[in-house]
This record gives structure tokens, C-alpha cells and sequence, in this order.
């Protein structure tokens, strides 16, 4: 076979793997670019519209008013502070714990077979059933956490924890913390396997201490994996619902950003005002994946490039 | 380790207690009892519920894993251009804040008839479902070793053919490691369930557990939630915790090979 023989069948069998790809590749993104991206059309469509589902049919375009409502209103910027205060309390929560339970993992000892699938629970409990489970555990006379601060004489075992704002906020961001630091612990403990060896001892024998050891090497190293958790988590925190839906329905400072575009499209059945706000929540948490991405990008691709 | 089971037990120690047992903060249930359990599997609403959950999680899955392994196939062995814009286009999808996508669902779903209804539910679940599906398998897929493949090419296979005669057999750990995770997330999966739903009939576990406990906030009925919250989560502990390794394998090549 001559070279060009070899190469006009090479293209050939690359063209029909080609149109084999293309083929195989298409009916996911059709039916994710037509239930996501084009809902988001008519999402924005729709906020630029005042509809009322109690009166239908009347429909009225209003421009940029139902934003400039929401922009304008003290509801949309304390959901707003709200979302990202527990954001990020919770996502920095998490890494802290999940760096620290990843760090214990990875030591040799007996039962560390247990300790991981033990982490695993949370993951299988449906968040829904978590915050039931919070909500049981802080329960003013019943609870167990209540029982035991009254118990210890801590402070805190008085409240009525859901009912009270700052406290009904905590219970949230514990409940959340409890059911995803597990999730950061699991990719921070595969980041901290695929470092070599060698370095350690390279950091043994230059006399570092433990603690040097994990400033100065360990946690460079991590770098990658905890941004990638960190985002992850970021982006589904700004998207916080189910917690706060079924713990407090929003009251008592914890109406998060997705809570009151929900309020607004179910309750009042305003689907222009409630879109403006959905558009709103994405566009937000857009803007901060994509600063995030600015500043701490190149770690996350360094990642996917090594694999 | 404590942390994550302490609250756990709490679930299923509330769960045991009848009456006035339920008034007491003790430790345990003095005298355990499964009568919360009979009351919720008699309640009809909660059946409906888990039978809605796992029609729902069961299709869901199923069209996921087909369209998603063909995607991942496609992604991580063939020659398609782009790859990395594709890859970036499916990741962004799950960025989408869901309630963005509620409304005109709501209103594009009530137009056509399907709104409170399993299919308007599984549709918008399997978009969401299908880009974790593609990024874990895609990794998956791209571990087995290519000489396989090739020498099927080699004898004349088409690429479809090697996809399903030599890389699904070997995929077969890794297509069900894929499946748990999915199914997972769509059974956990709470605000379309609770958005492009009115009734009891077309109702999901969470949105039902939800409105359980939702009803009345002075006499809520703690034993028998904390029961049904119980039985839908048994069922999963015991698929993750049998198949532990594999899936912790594919919650970090899934989010870290993405």
C-alpha cells in the first residue's frame, strides 16, 4: 500500500468515525439545548411580560419593569445578602471540614474501611429527609442538639431555633454542611492519592515539620481539587432551595434568591415578576462562576488537562 | 464518623416511638414500636409517592444512561471536533440554576397538557441528570484500553460496532456505578418535583415529605414522617454502601475529570 492509499483510507475511516461521533453525540444536546437553553428564552421572554395565570390570557409587555421592580425592592437584596451569607459560611464550612476528614482518611489505620462509608450515609439520605432530621434535632424541647446544650449548660439550648432569625440560618447551614462536607471530603481524599510519594519524603528529609509539611506541600498540591469542590459547591449553595423550603418556608431570614422567585411564581402566580427574579438568580450565579473561573481557573484545568 | 450518623439514628429512634413517647427527648424508644411504619405504608397518599419516585427515577435513568452513553462514547473515543466546546457546553447546563427553569416550564407544560404529570416531570429531570451522566462516563469509557477497540476497527467493525460489541460489555462496572449515581440524584431531586406538580397523583418522595411535614405546623405528625423518611432512605444506604468503592470512584472522576 502506497502512503497516499494509506492516508485517503485513514481520512476515510476518521470521516465515518467522524459522522459516527456527531451521530451519537446529538440526541443528548438536543434534548438538553431544549430543556434548558430554550426554557431560559422563554424565561427572559417572559419576564419582560406582566401574565396572570388567575386571568388568562392577558398578557401585557412591560419592558424591563418587572427587573427594575425587583432590582428596586429591599426583598430582592436581602435574599440576595441572605444567599450569599449562607453561601459562603457553608461552602467555606465544608472545605475546612472536608479538607480535615479528606487529611484523616488518608492516614493508615485500623477501621478506615468503616470511616468512608460512613461518610457515604449523608450522601443517601434525601436532602429532604435531612432537613427533617434537623429540624428534629434542634426542636426546642425534644431535640437532641437543644437537649444536650441545655444539658451542658451551653448557651443556645433556650431558643427555638427555626423560629428565630441568625438561628434558623444555622440550622440550615448545618444541615447543608452535614450532608455535602462528606462530597468535598471525597475529591479532596482523590486529590491527596495521586500525590507522589517522593515529596514527602523530599520534605522529611529537608527537616520540615508536620505542619510545615502541610502548609507548604500538602496543601499547594490540594490546590486544584478544593477549587474544584468549591465551585461545585458555590454553584449549588447560590441555588440553595430544598433546605430552606421545608425547614422555615423562607421565614426568619433565610428567603434565599431561588425561595423568592419560587414565592413569586407559585404564591402571588406572577410568572412575569417571579421570571424577572429567576433570571435574575441565574445571571448571578453565572457572573459568579464565571469570576470564579477568572481567578481560579487555570487550577481547575490543570486538573482536567492531567486527565 | 459520629456526626454523620448521629442524626441518622435520631431519624430512626423518632421513627420507633408512638405517642406520648414522642414528647420526650429520650435516647432511645422504651418500648419500640413499628406502628408508625403500618400507618404510613397504609397511607395511601405516601404509596402513590414511592410508586411516582421510582417510575419516575427508573425511566429517567434508563434514557439517561442510553443518550449519555452514547454522548460519553463519542466524547471519549471517537474523533469529534469540538470535543472541549461540546464538554463545556454540557458542564455549563449544570450550572443552570433549576428555578430558572421552573417557570416556563410550569407554563409551557400547562399549554401542552403535561403539567402535573410523570412525562412533564422525567423530561426536565433527564436534562439535568444527562450532563453528571456524561462526565462520569465519559471518564469511565476513557479508562478501558484503546487497542481493543482498534483491532474490532481493524477487523472491519463499524465505530457503533465496537461501541456496543467490545467497550459496553467492559463497561458494564462502570454503566451501573453511573446509574446509582444518577438515579440517586433524580430521586433526591426537589424543586421540579414540587414546581411542575399540583396534586398528590403526580407527586415525587421529597415534594411528598415535604407537604407531610408542610401541613400544619403545630400538629405535625413527627413519627410518621420521620417512618416514611426512614423507608425511602433504607433502600439507598444499603445500594451505597454495597457498592461503596465504586462509587466514590465515580463522584470524584465524574467532578474531577470534568
Amino acid at each position: 500500500m502506497t502512503t497516499t492509499t494509506r492516508t485517503r483510507r485513514r481520512s476515510r475511516v476518521d470521516q465515518q468515525q467522524r459522522r459516527t461521533a456527531v451521530w451519537m453525540v446529538s440526541p443528548a444536546l438536543v434534548v438538553m439545548f431544549l430543556v434548558a437553553v430554550v426554557p431560559i428564552g422563554y424565561a427572559i421572554w417572559l419576564s419582560l411580560n406582566v401574565y396572570s395565570v388567575r386571568q388568562a390570557g392577558l398578557s401585557q409587555f412591560v419592558g424591563l419593569t418587572n427587573y427594575w421592580n425587583a432590582l428596586t425592592s429591599p426583598e430582592w437584596w436581602e435574599a440576595f445578602r441572605q444567599t450569599f451569607f449562607f453561601a459562603i459560611v457553608s461552602v467555606f464550612l465544608e472545605v475546612v471540614l472536608g479538607v480535615a476528614m479528606a487529611l484523616l482518611l488518608n492516614m493508615a489505620f485500623r477501621g478506615r474501611g468503616l470511616l468512608r462509608s460512613t461518610l457515604l450515609v449523608p450522601y443517601a439520605v434525601l436532602t429532604v429527609v435531612s432537613a427533617i432530621t434537623w429540624q428534629a434535632m434542634f426542636e426546642s424541647n425534644l431535640g437532641l442538639v437543644t437537649g444536650l446544650l441545655r444539658a451542658l449548660g451551653l448557651p443556645g439550648g433556650e431558643h427555638v431555633w427555626l423560629a428565630e432569625p441568625g438561628y434558623a440560618m444555622a440550622v440550615i447551614i448545618v444541615a447543608d454542611v452535614w450532608k455535602t462536607a462528606p462530597f468535598v471530603a471525597l475529591l479532596v481524599l482523590a486529590g491527596l492519592q495521586v500525590i507522589p510519594p517522593d515529596v514527602y519524603e523530599a520534605a522529611d528529609l529537608d527537616g520540615a515539620s508536620r505542619w510545615q509539611t502541610f502548609w507548604r506541600v500538602t496543601l499547594p498540591l490540594l490546590r486544584p481539587a478544593i477549587a474544584l469542590a468549591a465551585i461545585f459547591r458555590l454553584l449549588d449553595a447560590l441555588r440553595i432551595f430544598d433546605l430552606p423550603y421545608v425547614l422555615t418556608k423562607g421565614a426568619n431570614g433565610t428567603e434565599t434568591m431561588s425561595m423568592l422567585a419560587y414565592q413569586e411564581l407559585r404564591e402571588g402566580r406572577l410568572i412575569g415578576p417571579g421570571s424577572a427574579l429567576s433570571i435574575l438568580t441565574f445571571a448571578t450565579v453565572m457572573v459568579v462562576s464565571l469570576v470564579y473561573i477568572r481567578f481560579a481557573g487555570g487550577n481547575i484545568r490543570d486538573v482536567a488537562k492531567e486527565n | 464518623m459520629l456526626a454523620s450518623l448521629v442524626p441518622f439514628y435520631w431519624l430512626v429512634n423518632t421513627s420507633l416511638k408512638t405517642g406520648a413517647e414522642l414528647s420526650s427527648g429520650s435516647l432511645f424508644p422504651t418500648q419500640p414500636s413499628l406502628q408508625n411504619y403500618v400507618d404510613v405504608l397504609q397511607d395511601g397518599e405516601f404509596l402513590v409517592a414511592l410508586r411516582n419516585s421510582v417510575i419516575v427515577g427508573v425511566v429517567t435513568t434508563t434514557l439517561a444512561m442510553v443518550l449519555a452513553s452514547f454522548a460519553a462514547y463519542a466524547l471519549a473515543r471517537l474523533a469529534l471536533p469540538r470535543k472541549g466546546l461540546i464538554l463545556a457546553a454540557v458542564l455549563s447546563v449544570t450550572t443552570f440554576p433549576v428555578i430558572a427553569i421552573a417557570a416556563p416550564m410550569f407554563k409551557i407544560w400547562s399549554d401542552l397538557g403535561i403539567y402535573d404529570t410523570l412525562l412533564g416531570l422525567i423530561i426536565p429531570k433527564l436534562t439535568f441528570a444527562l450532563p453528571m451522566a456524561i462526565f462520569v462516563l465519559t471518564s469511565f469509557f476513557r479508562e478501558i484500553p484503546f487497542e481493543l477497540e482498534e483491532s474490532a476497527l481493524i477487523d472491519g467493525a463499524s465505530p457503533f460496532q465496537a461501541f456496543y460489541k467490545v467497550i459496553l460489555p467492559l463497561a458494564v462496572p462502570g454503566m451501573a456505578t453511573t446509574a446509582i449515581l444518577v438515579f440517586i440524584s433524580v430521586w433526591n431531586e426537589f424543586l421540579l418535583a414540587v414546581t411542575l406538580t399540583s396534586t398528590p397523583s403526580a407527586r415525587t418522595v421529597p415534594a411528598a415529605i415535604a407537604f407531610f411535614a408542610g401541613t400544619n405546623e403545630f400538629d405535625q405528625p413527627i413519627g410518621s414522617i420521620s417512618a416514611a423518611s426512614v423507608i425511602v432512605t433504607l433502600p439507598l444506604l444499603v445500594l451505597v454502601l454495597v457498592f461503596q468503592k465504586r462509587i466514590v470512584a465515580g463522584l470524584t472522576s465524574g467532578a474531577i475529570k470534568g
